[in-house]
């Protein structure tokens, strides 16, 4: 087992005209399940499709339909439920939630309310080297999504895309542990990272595979302790529900505005009310969606055409038997094993395919050399391109030849450099590259010396200088380098120029 | 041969293999029947050509032989099976003009066992009544009269136009569906026999659904040797259906030995209702009797919770139906109302739903939508949930004390007058289900005989009810009765 110590982040703290105020925030993070099946029909999920083209009878809600769980879904809401160290109920079911727009055929929305099948784990979310907030999950249930409503066509009509109908979620639901804008961005980070590797969902937020509602609240300096000692709600200020973010930088800003707005109505002696808002984000404030006397009365209630789903703890079992190692454990590793910064193994471990990346360039080589490699040149050049990792032009075993060269002193730093660029952008071996363009660093002592004393004899006023000013031989250095093309080992010119001016 | 429509299957399954009739000739015979049976209104849309179409494939089946035992039989189909390319509404007007483009996995079952479908049969409206008069198309009409009265009188419901097609001899047998009694009612009030199998055993799937939890698909039959053979043929697990059960379909029609000696028969005494009319107890008495005579064991038993049963149904069916229902909004298919300037969407929801539901229907909608919300749901939903469990264990009490079936009265009453309820308190339409109720909320099989007449020469029937996926000893002491009860009698033919 990991051994994590830490120290809990400060709360975000905001003073008010009455005092300090801090802030209470629990997300519902709602991921889709990475399949390529909807959750209860057969019919594909595939993003992007034409209007209505991925539509089974049963999304449409045409009479007489019954769902059919897919196992498949189930598998991952297990698989995200063990990722999250959370309890896995072997009996759940499934629950009807009841209203009506276009965009949901059946008139409900199959969920699970009464009896999800994750209960409680937790994310640890890395607020800096030693300092993180461990924020409790309080369960995670599969349901339907929803389709779309296309408002904006046609001036008198609206259109539904019925191809998100059916589509399976996972909703992660999160205690109120988060403190502040930061780590409400963290946490979503945190957890997108743990989805994408254990290959629940894409994280794809922009296609809105990966949106969240957020809850906050705030309240008085010692208040959320109160609360935390007794599980007693009453010590945290009412809550705003935000819904449907789907940009880490808008949840930033929505929590931001959302807390100062509360603050500003308790300051002026007003209350709180507990409602729905949205974010607008060409604004930066929220507005009231609707309040908890319009909230919809859901009518939640057993699904009649589904049976209680029940699963075996033998299959539990196989499943957290095959679960990748995740990302605490991997920067863990990397740190021990590797000798890398904090820092660094944050960054090779964002994400699934950076971390096998370094390894298969680190394997065998000097860990920390590969990872200053694969962090400032590989990532550094992918960026400027726009291209994520699984799009780099140079592999690891290209990157790792290079390295090799630069270690047997084949190359110096700065030919590296060029070779990479060469690699990058034309391909090929860089053993072979070095030899073809002549590029092996110059180690033969003759050629050197014969290089230097070329220099020596062009310069005789500077060779004056040295001799008071030792520190002009790196002068001396620069301009073999320059006239070798740079390809004369530095250390040995460096040698060699101090031997002949007598330094 | 004359009068082939009024065969039975097993009659007709034998002649066919025999080749003594053919399967064309059996269903122009019955196409002749519903043509001059307009009066009963119980065949709502047929399908002469794709009867015709599926009687010559049958034939070629049946001369290639090896054929099953349902290949070529003329059958009514509940307009609440959807049936591809032919109209499937429900009867009900939000669903006007819906044609599905699937089959109902019973009526594939049938139609691959060679089965002829004659066209579809009238019902309540969502199969929400207990008289047939909630249809959009208007009441069936029961082919029985009272003595020297030609009042219209009510095949009963929700099936009713498959029981007034059956009693008719409209078709060889139809489809019925059972939600609270809507199979076993009409088939008591129309003199014929009407099976619920167990609950899961015949596939919901492509049967417009009314309570999910308590629909079961049935046949309704001219004899219990006839609902064994088509149950056969509907039953069978389906993939499609989470709540149908995975278990083998056993030869039914081989349990009916008509031996059922030292077998034990329950009476439950809840069953003796304030106020129920001496005909029927004394109907009730002689099926005991005939029992008896048999050989089995009839024993008193108790199932107390038997009066909670009908207002926990009318609970839990509503609240189910309530969510069912949403789906017909007019924004995919059926009926959607015409809009006025500015209406938006709340308005098409209100008015295609006001026009497309009868007055059953959205009663039981707003009570369906009243148990569920907040601060009532546990008062009434949750209850009637508990109560249910309470029933189901009540059955397995007796079950476990050795009863094998429990014999009650089907119905409280023969068939009554069409629009003799229409002022009554509902509750009093309701109270017809009494009897039914209790064997949908335990999910388990049961079965109505014809036993006899009343005073005004109406049929009454008996009810049978089994133990779970035992429909084959049911029927088999159905079968006791119906012999015993030797039950020959015929409307006599008015329409």
């Amino acid at each position: 087992m990991l051994d994590l110590t830490f120290d809990a982040p400060k709360p975000r703290v905001i003073s008010g005209a009455t005092g300090d105020w801090e802030m209470v925030i629990g997300m519902e993070v709602h991921a889709q399940v990475a399949s390529k099946a909807k959750l209860f029909s057969g019919a594909s999920t595939e993003f992007g499709a034409e209007p209505n083209s991925n539509v089974s009878f049963v999304d449409a809600a045409m009479p007489g339909m019954l769902p059919v769980i897919n196992e498949f879904c189930v598998e991952q809401a297990v698989r995200t439920g063990l990722g999250l160290k959370a309890k896995i109920n072997l009996k759940s079911a499934f629950d009807r939630k009841n209203y009506f727009y276009p965009d949901l055929p059946q008139g409900y929305q199959i969920s699970q309310l009464y009896e999800p099948i994750v209960g409680e784990g937790e994310v640890i979310v890395w607020m800096g080297e030693g300092v993180a907030r461990r924020v409790r999950i309080e369960r995670i249930h599969i349901e339907q999504d929803a389709g779309k409503s296309i408002h904006d066509m046609d001036p008198h009509m609206s259109f539904v895309d019925l191809n998100r109908t059916g589509v399976a979620l996972m909703e992660i639901v999160s205690r109120p542990d988060i403190r502040g804008p930061e780590e409400a961005a963290a946490y979503v980070t945190k957890l997108r990272q743990i989805l994408r590797y254990l290959g629940t969902c894409d994280g794809n937020m922009q296609n809105g595979n990966l949106r969240a509602d957020v809850n906050v609240s705030v309240c008085r300096p010692g208040d959320y302790e109160r609360y935390r000692e007794s599980g007693d709600f009453s010590h945290l200020g009412t809550r705003c529900e935000i819904k449907n973010m789907n940009s880490m930088r808008f949840i930033q800003q929505a929590i931001e505005f959302e807390a100062r707005r509360q603050i500003a109505i308790l300051e002026d002696g007003g209350e709180v009310v507990q409602e729905t808002r949205l974010f607008d984000p060409d604004r930066g404030e929220t507005r009231s969606m609707r309040s908890k006397e319009e909230a919809h009365d859901y009518r939640y209630f057993p699904d009649p055409d589904l049976l209680p789903l029940e699963i075996e703890q033998e299959w539990v079992d196989a499943i957290r038997d095959s679960l990748p190692e995740l990302p605490d454990e991997k920067k863990a590793r990397f740190i021990a094993e590797f000798g890398l910064s904090d820092y660094d193994a944050s960054v090779l471990t964002a994400d699934v395919e950076s971390a096998a990346y370094f390894e298969d360039v680190a394997r065998g080589r000097d860990g920390k050399l590969a990872a200053n490699w694969v962090i400032n040149e590989l990532f550094g050049r992918l960026k400027k391109d726009g291209h994520d990792i699984t799009r780099s032009p140079v592999s690891p075993g290209q990157l790792g030849g290079i390295i090799d060269l630069i270690r047997k002193g084949d190359i110096s730093g700065k030919i590296a450099k060029e070779l990479f660029e060469i690699v990058y952008t034309e391909g090929g071996d860089p053993a072979r590259i070095v030899e073809e363009r002549g590029m092996k660093q110059v180690t033969d002592a003759g050629a050197i010396e014969a290089a230097v004393d070329e220099v020596i004899a062009a310069n005789p006023a500077q060779v004056e200088k040295a001799r008071d000013n030792p520190k002009l031989a790196g002068w001396f250095v620069g301009q073999v380098m320059k006239a070798t093309g740079g390809k004369a080992n530095p250390k040995a010119v460096n040698e060699i120029v101090r031997k002949k001016l007598d330094l | 041969m004359g009068d082939l429509n009024r065969m039975t299957i097993a009659e007709a399954r034998d002649a066919l293999r025999r080749g003594e009739v053919s399967a064309v000739e059996l269903t122009e015979a019955c196409l002749a029947a519903i043509e001059a049976a307009g009066a009963l209104n119980a065949v709502v849309h047929g399908t002469p050509e794709l009867a015709l179409e599926q009687a010559r494939a049958a034939d070629a089946r049946l001369r290639a032989g090896g054929a099953p035992d349902m290949c070529g039989i003329p059958l009514g189909i509940k307009d609440l099976f959807c049936t591809r390319g032919v109209p499937s509404q429900a009867a009900s007007f939000i669903l006007n003009g819906f044609r599905p483009e699937y089959e109902s996995t019973v009526t594939s079952r049938l139609f691959e066992a060679g089965a002829v479908m004659l066209g579809k049969l009238n019902m309540d409206e969502f199969a929400m009544g207990s008289s047939n008069e909630t249809s959009t198309y208007g009441s069936a009409v029961n082919p029985w009269r009272r003595v020297d009265d030609e009042t219209p009188l009510t095949p009963g419901g929700s099936s009713g136009g498959s029981a007034a097609a059956v009693a008719a001899d409209l078709c060889l047998a139809a489809t019925g569906t059972d939600t609270g009694g809507s199979i076993r009612q009409p088939a008591a009030f129309s003199g014929i026999v009407g099976l619920k199998p167990t609950y899961g055993r015949c596939s919901r799937w492509g049967i417009i659904a009314f309570a999910s939890s308590l629909d079961q698909a049935g046949p309704m039959t001219k004899s219990v040797r006839d609902a064994a053979i088509m149950l056969a043929a509907m039953a069978g697990h389906d993939p499609k259906d989470s709540t149908s059960a995975d278990i083998p379909v056993p030869d039914f029609e081989a349990a009916l030995n008509g031996d059922i000696r030292g077998r034990k028969i329950g009476i439950p005494r809840e069953y003796r209702m304030e106020g129920m009319p001496a005909e029927i107890e004394s109907l009730w008495a002689e099926g005991r009797r005939m029992l008896r005579d048999a050989g089995a064991e009839v024993v008193d038993i108790s199932l107390p919770h038997t009066k909670y049963a009908l207002p926990a149904y009318y609970v839990i069916a509503p609240a189910e139906a309530s969510s069912n229902l949403a789906r017909y909004d007019g924004v995919r298919y059926g009926h959607r109302a015409k809009l006025g300037a500015g209406d938006g969407i709340t308005e098409m929801y209100e008015k295609t739903r006001a026009e497309g539901f009868g007055d059953e229907v959205q009663r039981r909608v707003m009570i369906g939508t009243y148990v569920l919300s907040a601060g009532f749901y546990d008062a009434y939903y949750n209850r009637a949930r508990k109560v249910r469990t309470l029933i189901a264990k009540d059955f397995e009490d007796a079950f476990a004390q050795g009863v094998e079936a429990i014999l009650t009265p089907t119905t409280p009453s023969a068939a009554f007058g069409l629009g003799e309820m229409a002022d009554a308190d509902p509750v009093r339409m309701y109270l017809n289900d009494v009897f039914t109720v209790t064997v949908n909320l335990a999910g388990l099989p049961a079965v109505s005989v014809p036993a006899g007449l009343d005073s005004q020469g109406l049929p009454l029937g008996l009810q049978l009810i089994g133990r779970p996926w035992e429909e084959g000893a049911l029927l088999n002491a159905a079968h006791v009765i119906e012999t015993a009860a030797g039950f020959a009698s015929r409307p006599s033919r008015w329409w």
